[in-house]
């Protein structure tokens, strides 16, 4: 077997032949075991266990979907964009989210699945992505909220997983991250400017901040007590925190923001406790959560559906390109030093 | 593989002259001028390189981590490569 | 009207450029091509053929707009010039505003147009004019667009037979807007004849190696050669102001 550099993922085979088999399976899950507990990396070669490489790949690839879906809502607004400026940063963010889906996939890719079969289950909805992307941008505050709100839950995810177990996708984080850090700072900045503008433009934007506030709370995920894929998760450090933990964090970092902004959160509970020192905040509708998830979103379809059409409107091209390649390999097949 | 499938590439990126190219990355392109021009957009549009190598990840060959022990650990038990194996009388300067 | 006349002496509302120095003139021709086609480009996030070439058009579209952005504030106010104006008053070639349309529309556009931005502005920069430090810059950018543009049409050119098809269709239907390009530009100085040849000469040697026929028929379209440079725009152009200047104007005077 060649692999890359990015090879791909030696996974557990079916239950030992013999005694000598199983004793070397067991050796294997010590050293894989002992690795996660030292902190180490785990990198696409070394033996995993298949349940762990399972859970990478589903949260891989959900987390890839995620950024090319995102495109969506943002490309909304790239041609009605209100000045040059918010133009050229608009574009240079959505174009970072392509970006970010190919690290992604790429991380995913070195675990044994291609980019096709993900890209299959996200058009045949076998594979989710995240469901604060079905919510729809209706003025162009939204790009500014999902900036701010929805980039910022991002980042408070985003962050641990940079030191997450598996060494492909915590090097594709540290990459997301590093570049993400604009994506914040221009929706806040085009939030700001809306706040302190036209009485119109400050309506603009609390209402932007009233629809995305609790959509982005839910991007954590379910409460702890019901979410199914937590424990085993950290256990295998592929997630460091717990939803709740984290959804807290953010609280507690965007209540002032928004205070700054001249903005009011859309939560009568929401303050500060000084006894826990963090803001208490009002409880979630998890009905709306699931029934999103569910597929009922304002969007669910329309963004599969877009997605589905690129896909299919450009297997003429990725046909074409192949074919020239096959022509013409040997003439074009070397790369230069 | 379907028709329209494009392999995969890695990507090295030499961040800045008088460095070594270092694994960015992989993508995917039909053949390797495509690559190369994807690895540009890609890998080095916030300046993060002067130049680029894309190889095929199928030809790579990769050291195996069942050959981890025999490939690695030798070199272990072998301090006297290191400097610091040596004791050198204090104010000895320049060694 | 001669095709030199690029102060608009039609319906155009906005007078300012008729009394700007020949400069300026030139750098709001130029601004609105890359304006233009940057807000064509920007139409396809989202909707690439994949992702990797996702990356690959809003790099170009980044750059275009960058060029706007420069050659708008040599005329004045950027969003001003972009947002406020009528389709009478912009002076960019219909080539630029034409769809998208399938792949190999928006490749034969990039083919069409990066030529002849390189040669104009590697001529741009080679001379001492007011443009020479912009051009010397742009001329990169550029390059490297007409090299994405060259590629993929050697790509879908010897592709497949689909591709091969589309490709020429593109091809053809796009051809009548580039005589266009070679109309004389008012505050430029430029030999627009070797310009044109040498733009012939590079499309017809990347059309020959993609397998492609080089399109017969004139290359000015219905609208005389020049009609874009003077304010007189294709149907299209109209819709695609609307949306790119609607939110602007709703809100007149604010800042974003």
């Amino acid at each position: 077997m060649t692999a890359g550099t990015a090879g791909t993922a030696v996974t557990a085979e079916a239950p030992g032949r013999d005694a000598a088999d199983a004793a070397a399976q067991a050796a294997r899950e010590a050293v894989f075991d002992a690795a996660v507990a030292a902190d180490e990396r785990i990198e696409p070669r070394d033996w995993m266990p298949e349940a762990y490489r399972a859970s990478l790949v589903r949260q891989i690839a959900q987390h890839a979907h995620s950024e090319i879906i995102g495109m969506q809502p943002e490309a909304n607004w790239i041609t009605r964009a209100p000045s040059l400026r918010r133009k050229a940063i608009l574009m240079a963010k959505v174009q970072d989210e392509a970006g970010h889906g190919l690290y992604l996939y790429s991380a995913a890719e070195t675990l044994g699945v291609s980019r096709d079969e993900l890209l299959d289950k996200l058009h045949s909805g076998r594979q989710k992505y995240s469901s604060i992307f079905n919510y729809p941008t209706l003025t162009w505050a939204d790009v500014g909220a999902i900036g701010w709100l929805v980039d910022g839950a991002a980042i408070t995810n985003q962050v641990p997983l940079c030191r997450c177990s598996y060494g492909p996708y915590a090097r594709a984080m540290v990459r997301v991250c590093k570049e993400e850090s604009f994506h914040q700072r221009q929706g806040y900045e085009a939030l700001l400017a809306l706040s302190r503008g036209t009485e119109a433009q400050h309506a603009m934007a609390q209402d932007a901040v009233d629809r995305w506030w609790w959509p982005s709370l839910m991007m954590f995920g379910p409460p702890d007590d019901v979410s199914t894929h937590s424990t085993q998760a950290m256990a295998w450090k592929i997630k460091r925190h717990s939803n709740d933990e984290l959804r807290q964090r953010f609280v507690d970092i965007a209540a002032p923001q928004a205070e700054a902004l001249g903005l009011t959160l859309p939560d009568p509970d929401l303050k500060w406790n000084e006894e826990r020192g963090h803001y208490d905040f009002g409880p979630i509708d998890w009905d709306e959560f699931w029934d999103v998830l569910k597929g009922n979103g304002p969007c669910n379809d329309q963004r599969i559906t877009q997605r589905r059409q690129a896909h299919e409107d450009g297997a003429w091209v990725r046909e074409a390109a192949a074919a020239y390649a096959r022509k013409h390999t040997g003439q074009h097949g070397e790369a230069q030093a | 593989m379907s028709s329209d499938t494009w392999p995969l590439w890695e990507v090295f990126v030499r961040s800045r002259r008088g460095l070594s190219h270092t694994h960015a990355g992989s993508l995917h392109a039909p053949d390797a001028e495509m690559a190369l021009r994807n690895a540009r957009d890609l890998y080095t549009r916030r300046m993060e390189g002067v130049s680029l190598w894309v190889v095929p990840s199928a030809a790579i060959t990769a050291s195996s981590p069942d050959e981890k022990d025999p490939f690695f650990e030798p070199a272990a038990d072998k301090p006297y490569r290191h400097p610091t194996f040596y004791e050198i009388p204090e104010g000895v300067k320049h060694l | 009207m001669t095709t030199t006349d690029t102060t608009g002496t039609g319906t155009g509302t906005t007078p300012a450029p008729a009394t700007a120095p020949a400069v300026t003139t030139a750098a709001l021709a130029l601004g609105d091509d890359a304006l233009v086609l940057a807000q064509r480009l920007g139409e396809w996030a989202g909707s690439a053929p994949v992702l990797e070439e996702e990356v690959a058009l809003a790099n170009i579209a980044l750059d275009l707009l960058g060029q706007a952005r420069v050659l708008l504030s040599l005329a004045g106010d950027e969003d001003e010039l972009a947002f406020l104006r009528e389709e009478r008053d912009f002076r960019n070639v219909q080539l630029v505003e034409q769809p998208n349309g399938d792949f190999a529309h928006t490749i034969a556009r990039q083919l069409y147009f990066s030529t002849y931005q390189r040669l104009l502005y590697a001529a741009l920069a080679a001379d001492d004019g007011p443009l020479a430090g912009l051009a010397a810059k742009a001329v990169k950018e550029v390059a490297y667009h007409q090299d994405h543009a060259e590629h993929w049409t050697l790509r879908l050119g010897d592709g497949t037979d689909e591709s091969h098809r589309r490709m020429q269709t593109a091809c053809d239907a796009l051809w009548r807007y580039t005589g266009e390009l070679f109309q004389p530009l008012d505050g430029l100085a430029l030999d627009t004849t070797a310009l044109e040849a040498a733009w012939l000469d590079s499309v017809t040697g990347i059309l020959t190696r993609a397998g492609l026929t080089v399109p017969a028929g004139p290359r000015t379209g219905a609208w005389r050669a020049g009609a874009g440079r003077q304010g007189l725009h294709t149907e299209h152009f109209g819709r695609m102001l609307a949306e790119m200047q609607h939110l602007h104007r709703s809100h007149p005077g604010a800042t974003w």
